[in-house]
């Protein structure tokens, strides 16, 4: 089981690229149709240098670019099936956009159990920087592990 | 955007999203990066003691974002947070709702709190959440 001794721990920091071809699959995939996120004279006229990602998809591009995806559940040796998504925040302080590259620099901030031990409450805590140094994000997770209830 | 000053209470957020089938979690597993085979391998899911497997809660965030960026410009959006209420199952059609709960100002910008909630066509929550706009 997870312990306070993960508290501080950092992983491989991950560097992404925002390519146009997978952002494209990704709004697809959610039917997005906001022409500020399909069309690149849109996203000018709203300001961006290109087309922004959409909200979420700072998520999605640390686990496309990391070469060992789920990373932190293997060093702390949990069971990728005994998992669950708890609460997910982002911050943002500058735009990401296509063509941009990001670096993700993740450490646990807080293990908590509940339920006398059924489940461990993971904090996962992400500083994103861009290819100029700039900050750009803090992101956010925290991961439910659920150790004794699987059978 | 609007012509009168925003409030607490404004209804600004809603969108409804087409049932989730196995194929957007299949897409949704690749588009994202997302492999875990608990949204995709119905072996893996039972195997892990679910039933069958269920949307990744990201593409269930990914729908309230795509609902708050249709209502809010995303260069205005500062902070955008949820917590996982329960599992979306496969089938599951969603509306996102949001109002400003909270008017502010932050070093010098006017900005607003938005609670946000993802519901199953049951009413079931399936996300709560919120974001920070600037106004």
């Amino acid at each position: 089981m997870v312990d306070q001794s993960a508290v501080g721990r950092r992983f491989t920091p991950v560097t992404a690229h925002v390519e146009p071809g997978r952002l494209r699959y990704f709004f697809e995939t959610l039917g997005e149709s906001n022409p500020v996120y399909r069309d690149a004279a849109a996203a000018k006229a709203a300001g961006f240098t290109a087309i922004p990602i959409p909200p979420t998809y700072l998520f999605c591009l640390e686990l496309m670019d990391s070469e060992t995806p789920f990373e932190f559940l293997t060093a702390l040796d949990i069971d990728l099936g005994k998992v669950l998504h708890g609460e997910q925040s982002f911050a943002y302080h500058a735009p990401v956009v296509v063509g941009d590259t990001v670096t993700f620099s993740p450490r646990v901030t807080s293990v908590t159990d509940k339920k006398g031990g059924a489940m461990t409450l993971i904090v996962v805590e992400t500083e994103v920087t861009n290819q100029n140094g700039v900050h750009v994000a803090d992101v956010a997770r925290t991961i439910v592990v659920r150790n004794g209830a699987s059978s | 955007m609007s012509k009168t000053a925003p409030a607490v209470g404004d209804r600004i957020v809603h969108k409804e999203f087409p049932a989730i089938t196995r194929h957007t979690l299949a897409l949704y597993c690749g588009a994202s990066g997302d492999h875990n085979p608990i949204h995709v391998d119905i072996d893996f899911a039972k195997a892990s003691g679910f039933p069958d497997v269920f949307s990744h809660g990201m593409l269930v965030m990914g729908y309230l974002g795509q609902a708050l960026t249709d209502a809010v410009a995303p260069g205005k959006i500062r902070s955008f947070s949820t917590r996982f209420a329960a599992i979306t199952q496969l089938g599951a059609q969603l509306t996102c709702e949001g109002h400003i709960a909270e008017l502010l100002e932050t070093g010098g910008e006017r900005r607003a709190r938005i609670a946000l909630t993802t519901k199953d066509q049951h009413g079931e929550t399936k996300l709560a959440g919120e974001a920070i706009i600037a106004l």
